[in-house]
């Protein structure tokens, strides 16, 4: 045995001192330079493939306001959903922005205890005097965790269709639709083979892309996320992350996330949430880059939450 | 004592923990030595009946009246040589499946259906007054339905339900007079659907709301979402709730022997609408009519017979529902 | 910019240009109309609606029959229930004399008393015990496997099995001293005795399921924290887990007690058709070896089907019969009512 080595160098945390302050790097390309509540964020550049396409409103919420059993959680919220753009609504936990997406579809009214106030508009028309089962349709939604059904992957995705319609398709004419919606979903190429695997045998990153190809074959208008990439890997994320994208010129999304990051690659407009407040709500460079709101700037800047 | 990482040896370490892992195990083989006892008991004792008779105790082709084969058994001469064991119990065994497969059909789609009502669209005051009603239906003794029954129901039949001719048209096989395999299998549904709507809607709560929200967010109606996800996933506790159904059907004695007439007639299809007013003789009512028989050793042994195919067939729907329950689990996340 | 002579005139043509140009209807390729035609997308098919109705009937036939159940019963016992009757011991009509209501039902009511608490004490101890011993130890697999099967065997037996069972095991010379002994030697084989053991065969696999739920359910933490603390296996269970699943205990012992209150075959068969009629010498004891009668074979011996036609006393005593099971049932849901959890760290 040779001569002990020597330890390694023991590095010393002094509490006391003072931090130095690192100088954002210069942004190109932005109007504002921003100075105070520059984050970190904004120095890598965001991934947009291609400009922002024509935008045309789909949806659109008239001071919405949802309450649990008489306290409220979503307070005279405000805002459009728009085809062809790509809407984060982030904030902490408990915000109310996951309330707010299930509202959507009018899924909060499965709680008993909910009430809802305000007027939710889908093509101009009130939510609530369209037969839920057809706004659904019309609105899908992706959910935190990957919920696939205890079926085969064909199955799952045909099921929308399937379990819509008075006649049973046969397998063969459900088959092309079965496999563009995979497609779209970007996970055809994985399952190809057999599509009569189980689903639930699959990785969470290929469920979670399962699910969102099980509501993409009913050909949804709208699609709301909710943290879809809280439970995956970053490779699963990235995946989504351009799927996403590529879907943002055919369907309106709306993700809600609480990882900054991830709405600052993704979003187009950025509504900003707190206790049930929309505190800010505007494009995304001007909400990370310039936010108007105190808030929004120590939220942005991980201030809190 | 020596300690060794890693690896120990599992067991009681002292002489207490030995002492009590014997004795609660002599107690867990008290009730395996009961079963044990139980089943070789009957077996011995129904054997002559068995053998006397060989395949044609329960062939279906081999003719007999069983009303008279039991008086005659009952009438048998002391000794031993000269007992009489003639039986042909198939009136029985087909008397028993008839009630039995009847009232667990209409008794598990009925309880879907019912459980469905319950856990999804049944409004919240109906709701919260059915449970506890459907509990209180389980407990019911099945000495009460049968005095409603043979109060109520029968008189029922009989009065309103078969007309003169009916009754004409059997008259010298048998006797209608409401008694029946139809009054058996009608209360033996209502006992046995309660047991069954509970374990359904437990086992419909269940499913997981993920798999619930998402097919509901998918736009599929509430029916659909409900049957062809919730229902599907809780296919294995519906086979398991069917299978104690059955068991629970094969076993009724009391309330069968005092509705379906205690005859050994076979009702036949055949016959048209008059076939469900038919008198018939389940094998647990058969038991319970003749207890009093059991001094006599040939009768006591025949009925010893018909307990070990009782005890037989409900061994055999154990296994069943295990197996069936194994087969449909392959698909489902349930950890069970 | 040009006006439109027919159009609304200069200030239509400046509200035209003002607002933004209607943008063209993006066309999504609609994938599934090739699957599905518009007119078979349907909120509600007719399968569904059909479904629906049949749900809503089953239901609504549901609160019926049981509502139809209970009134009934009701009615029938309080005409014919009168409260002194409870507490009279019943008067042995000869076969001649007619049927009336004269007599009570004191016997029937202590025999079921008894018998419960009968069932409910040899049960308790065997079916804990077995739950137990199945949970905590199952050793070695392939025994504690059989015991498994073997209680799930007793649990789907008819009890007209276990009755005919006991009847023939209970009427061997060896077991007389639990029931009366006739002078040829012949072992009379009813008595309490008998029937509370045999009865007991039915609550086991209730408890022994409740109980087994209930230690399983408790997290492996706490069974580490008491090793931890140096207490060998069986004081652990006896101090900690035990105590701990005393709810669930309690649970199955209450739906084996209704369901030992409820049973009849097993009494029919096992019990005489008697008034308490104790046998034998020792005080406590002579009750518990001498034949009796529940209320459950009152009910079958006086309703025609039985030896007296006397459905006034059946009514009667069905009446009682189902308020001690409402009774019952009210206390199971008491007890096991949900608690949130208390095992949530």
């Amino acid at each position: 045995m040779g001569p002990l080595k020597k330890p390694p160098p023991v590095r010393r945390i002094v509490v006391d001192e003072e931090p130095t302050i690192v100088e954002p790097p210069k942004r190109n390309g932005t109007t504002e330079a921003a100075k105070s509540g520059a984050s970190g964020l904004l120095s890598a550049p965001r991934k947009r493939e291609g400009k922002r396409g024509k935008v045309r409103e789909r949806m659109r919420t008239d001071a919405l306001g949802v309450a649990y059993a008489g306290k409220p959680a979503v307070k005279a919220v405000s805002l459009t959903v728009n085809q062809g753009e790509v809407l984060g609504l982030i904030g902490p936990s408990g915000c109310g922005k996951t309330t707010l997406l299930r509202s959507l579809n009018r899924l909060v009214d499965q709680t008993p205890t909910a009430s809802r106030s305000g007027s939710i508009l889908i093509d101009d028309q009130d939510v609530d005097l369209l037969d839920v089962t057809e706004l659904r349709r019309q609105v899908g939604m992706v959910f935190q965790q990957p919920n696939p059904f205890p079926m085969s992957v064909f199955d799952n995705v045909a099921y929308g269709i399937r379990e819509r319609g008075s006649r049973r398709p046969s397998r063969a004419a459900l088959r092309p639709a079965v496999e563009e919606a995979l497609d779209r979903a970007g996970l055809l190429e994985e399952v190809k083979d057999n599509l009569s695997h189980p689903a639930l045998r699959l990785s969470g990153g290929q469920q979670q892309r399962l699910c969102i190809a099980r509501s993409l074959a009913v050909n949804p208008e709208v699609l709301l996320l909710d943290e879809p990439c809280s439970a995956l890997d970053p490779r699963s994320t990235s995946l989504i992350e351009e799927l996403i994208m590529s879907l943002r010129s055919e369907i309106a999304i709306v993700i809600v996330t609480h990882n900054l990051q991830q709405a600052y690659r993704v979003a187009d407009r950025v509504a900003f949430m707190y206790l049930g407040d929309l505190v800010e709500y505007g494009d995304a460079d001007q909400v990370f880059g310039a936010p108007k709101a105190k808030r929004t700037r120590e939220y942005v800047s991980g201030g809190f939450g | 004592m020596r300690r060794r990482f890693g690896l120990q040896k599992a067991g009681p370490r002292n002489r207490s923990d030995q002492r009590a892992e014997l004795l609660l195990g002599a107690l867990a083989c008290i009730v395996l030595a009961l079963i044990a006892g139980m089943i070789i008991f009957v077996f011995e004792k129904a054997w002559p009946s068995f053998s006397h008779n060989g395949l044609d105790w329960f062939s279906p082709f081999a003719g007999g009246n069983v009303d008279d084969e039991l008086v005659a058994i009952f009438q048998s001469p002391s000794d031993a040589s000269n007992y009489v064991y003639e039986m042909h119990a198939w009136s029985l065994i087909y008397a028993t499946i008839l009630i039995t497969a009847t009232a667990v059909v209409i008794s598990t789609v009925f309880a879907v259906l019912s459980a469905m009502f319950i856990v999804e669209f049944a409004p919240q005051p109906i709701r919260r007054l059915l449970e506890p009603v459907v509990r209180l239906l389980a407990a019911v003794p099945s000495v009460i339905y049968g005095l409603i029954g043979i109060l109520v129901v029968v008189k029922f039949f009989n009065e309103h339900l078969i007309t003169q001719s009916a009754r004409d048209s059997v008259a010298g096989v048998a006797a209608l007079n409401g008694f029946s395999w139809g009054v058996g299998a009608l209360i033996l549904t209502v006992m046995i659907t309660p047991i069954m709507i509970a374990i359904v809607v437990d086992a419909l709560r269940a499913v997981p709301v993920s798999w619930r929200e998402g097919s509901v967010s998918l736009g599929v109606n509430r029916w659909r979402a409900l049957w062809t996800v919730s229902v599907r996933a809780a296919r294995p506790a519906i086979v398991a709730a069917a299978v104690l159904a059955t068991a629970r059907a094969l076993g009724e004695a009391i309330m069968l022997s005092m509705v379906t007439g205690s005859v050994g007639f076979q009702p036949n299809p055949i016959d048209g609408l008059i076939f469900f007013v038919e008198p018939a003789r389940p094998l647990a009512a058969t038991i319970v009519d003749n207890a009093e028989g059991l001094s006599v050793v040939p009768f006591a042994q025949t009925l010893y017979a018909f307990a070990a195919v009782l005890l037989v067939s409900a061994a055999f729907l154990s296994f069943t529902g295990w197996y069936i329950r194994r087969r449909l689990r392959r698909y489902t996340l349930s950890p069970i | 910019m040009s006006t439109h002579a027919t159009g609304g005139g200069r200030a239509a043509a400046l509200r035209r240009r003002l607002q933004p140009p209607r943008l063209p209807r993006p066309r999504l390729p609609r994938r599934d109309r090739g699957v599905l035609k518009k007119e078979e997308i349907v909120p509600w098919s007719l399968g569904d609606k059909i479904g629906l109705a049949a749900a809503w009937f089953c239901g609504l036939l549901l609160c019926a029959i049981a509502g139809a159940i209970v009134i009934y019963m009701l009615v029938r016992g309080l005409q014919y229930l009168s409260v002194q009757a409870l507490f009279q011991h019943p008067v042995i009509l000869s076969t001649t004399q007619s049927t009336g209501t004269a007599g009570g039902y004191l016997d029937p009511i202590e025999g079921t008393l008894i018998l419960t608490a009968l069932g409910t004490l040899i049960a308790l101890p065997i079916g804990v015990g077995t739950a137990v011993w199945l949970s905590e130890y199952g050793r070695p697999a392939w025994l504690a496997r059989a015991v498994e099967s073997g209680v799930e065997i007793v649990a789907g037996t008819p009890t007209i099995v276990l009755a005919i069972f006991g009847l023939l095991v209970f009427t061997q010379g060896a077991f007389g001293f639990l029931s009366f002994t006739a002078e040829g030697g012949a072992v009379f084989g009813r008595s309490f005795f008998i029937a509370g053991i045999m009865m007991s065969l039915i609550a086991i696999p209730l408890i022994v399921g409740a109980t087994r739920e209930a230690l399983q359910s408790i997290p492996a933490h706490v069974r580490e924290a008491s090793y931890a603390l140096g207490k060998d296996k069986i004081s652990t269970i006896r101090r900690v887990l035990l105590p701990a699943s005393r709810k669930g205990i309690a649970t199955g012992t209450t739906l084996g007690m209704g369901r030992i209150a409820g049973d009849t075959a097993i009494v029919v068969l096992l019990l005489g058709a008697t008034p308490i009629e104790p046998q034998g010498d020792i005080p406590v004891l002579r009750v518990l070896q001498g034949t009796g009668s529940t209320l459950t074979s009152y009910v079958y011996n006086n309703s025609p089907a039985g030896e007296g036609n006397a459905p006034q006393k059946a009514y009667a005593a069905a009446f009682v019969l189902l308020i001690l099971v409402i009774v019952m049932n009210f206390v199971v849901d008491l007890v096991s009512r949900r608690r949130s959890d208390p095992w949530a760290r």
